[in-house]
């Protein structure tokens, strides 16, 4: 019965090496699970594609690089969807590192477009701080809020923001958030005021938390949660890049985890009659 | 008239927001218009006190030498240099006081605090993110035992959502034929996280809702006044 013992008590060294593993075999050499399009990730996709070439839609970067890994690749992949589509892209930041996560996305997917040109298809007007009120004000006044892009140059140079006063000629706003403020932030005033369409991407971890925003009101119109989410959306976009080989590495990982509780549990069960008799001796 | 005149402007700001809402017109409307952009104005200088704050923290923790004092000092000199590499030759986007000279950038390949930035902060701060990982296999091998009733439904949902929100999920109940769809893991997560977990979110972002207003309400009203230091 000792074995039933130890299995209680496993050095957490042990657990973190497996974990390293892992994590980084899946890495280095895929494995290739099947991956499934939820019905969230689809609606984010259809959103999009249901735009008019041309449209202007709203991105939010509400995120920094600790959550880069989960968030990024939802970045890329709505930026080389945005750009097939002809769809024109206003970036703004409600996180001050959010600036340079929507400049090193627009690096990356700009080569694959070479007819994307700054200021008429892509405008990154930085960062504001304020949060929900700052949304607020974009609302009510979209070019005294922003009155420059990240650059400092005014934003009336730019051809992309002309007539955008407030959120009317706004197509759909897409938050990618890492906490608040953000996506919760953008259905209050965004959909929840003036009735444009909301979809946002998540951390894993805040994705539950988001999900009562996906409704029949359709407050959120979709959801991306975590490295799944953007794993998703790579399917979708059929452009496979670290979100998908990442979730191989999520996937054993969940699994190491699982068989961890399982051997805890067996562990538990198998000494819990014991150990009344082992106090009694 | 210290604390009198501060809750006086609080009631006056509160109230007139919250009629602004009811009445967008004028002069509500404008006025809260007015109102916001102050505020971003000062949420702007409140980054500023921050900085200052926490140079401030810092070089006290190291004049008395408390605890640990030696990190003190790297997270004042990392934050000096960040400082100093973008007031001096500025970001990406914005220029710095300095000329950015070609040497420099072939050095770095862009700006100094670009590269730091992207080759050092990033990811510092991913792998701080990473480790938590580690430290929750560590603690659902220890918390996640079936004690109880509450705590095994609890272990049975858990098992249930880190299964079916994988790849693993899908593969292993793959063959389950379309008419038993509802036993497929990553129906059953889904199930679990449309259904349960959204009831239980709704309960609570309800119950802070209410609880924001009346502390909202409790400050507006001046009942609340913490918010203006001391007892």
């Amino acid at each position: 019965m000792k074995i039933f013992e130890k299995f209680l008590h496993i050095d957490r060294r042990i657990i973190f090496l497996l974990i390293l593993l892992g994590v980084a075999i899946p890495l280095i050499w895929t494995l290739g699970f099947n991956l499934e399009v939820t019905e969230n990730v689809q609606s984010v996709y259809d959103l999009l594609q249901n735009l008019e070439p041309g449209t202007r839609i709203l991105i939010s970067f509400d995120y920094d690089p600790s959550t880069k890994p989960e968030i990024q690749p939802m970045a890329i992949s709505l930026m080389q969807q945005a750009f097939t589509l002809r769809l024109r892209i206003i970036a703004t930041a409600l996180w001050p590192m959010g600036v340079q996560m929507c400049n090193e996305a627009y690096e990356t997917v700009s080569a694959e477009y070479p007819d994307v040109k700054y200021g008429i298809d892509f405008i990154n007007l930085g960062y504001k701080s304020g949060g929900m009120v700052t949304i607020n004000h974009m609302a009510k006044d979209f070019r005294s809020t922003f009155p420059a892009d990240a650059g400092g140059n005014p934003i009336d140079e730019f051809p992309i923001m002309k007539g955008i006063k407030n959120f009317d000629k706004i197509g759909c706003m897409i938050s990618l958030s890492a906490g608040d403020p953000g996506l919760k932030q953008w259905v209050m005033i965004v959909h929840d005021t003036f009735g444009k369409p909301v979809a946002g991407g998540t951390t894993a971890v805040q994705a539950p938390t988001m999900l009562p925003y996906v409704n029949e009101q359709q407050q959120l119109v979709g959801l991306l949660g975590g490295l799944k989410g953007a794993a998703e959306y790579e399917l979708l976009i059929n452009k496979p890049g670290f979100a998908t080989k990442g979730m191989d590495a999520q996937s054993v990982a969940h699994l190491i985890i699982i068989l961890f509780i399982l051997i805890g549990n067996i562990g538990y069960f198998a000494t819990r009659k014991q150990k009344p008799k082992l106090e009694a001796k | 008239m210290r604390r009198q005149i501060p809750m006086i402007i609080t009631f006056f700001v509160g109230a007139l927001i919250i009629v602004s809402e009811f009445i967008p017109h004028r002069p509500f409307g404008n006025l809260s218009t007015s109102l916001e952009g102050w505020f971003l104005i000062i949420s702007g200088f409140a980054i500023i006190l921050g900085q200052l704050s926490l140079f401030k923290v810092n070089i006290i923790k190291i004049h008395r030498k408390a605890p640990n004092w030696p990190y003190f000092i790297i997270a004042l000199v990392s934050f000096s240099i960040m400082v100093i590499c973008g007031i001096l030759w500025g970001t990406q986007q914005q220029p710095g006081l300095l000329h950015t000279s070609d040497k420099m950038l072939n050095f770095f390949g862009m700006k100094p605090f670009d590269y730091i930035f992207k080759y050092m902060f990033e990811n510092l701060s991913a792998t701080m993110f990473s480790l938590l990982a580690f430290f929750m296999a560590s603690a659902s091998y220890r918390a996640f035992r079936a004690r109880s009733p509450e705590s095994t439904l609890l272990l049975i949902a858990a098992v249930l959502v880190m299964l079916g929100r994988t790849t693993i999920g899908s593969t292993l109940t793959g063959w389950i034929p379309e008419s038993l769809g509802f036993l497929h893991l990553p129906n059953i997560a889904s199930f679990i996280m449309k259904y349960p977990n959204t009831a239980g979110q709704r309960a609570i972002m309800i119950c802070a809702g209410l609880g924001v207003i009346g502390s909202s309400l409790r400050i507006i009203l001046g009942i609340e006044r913490s918010y203006l230091g001391g007892k």
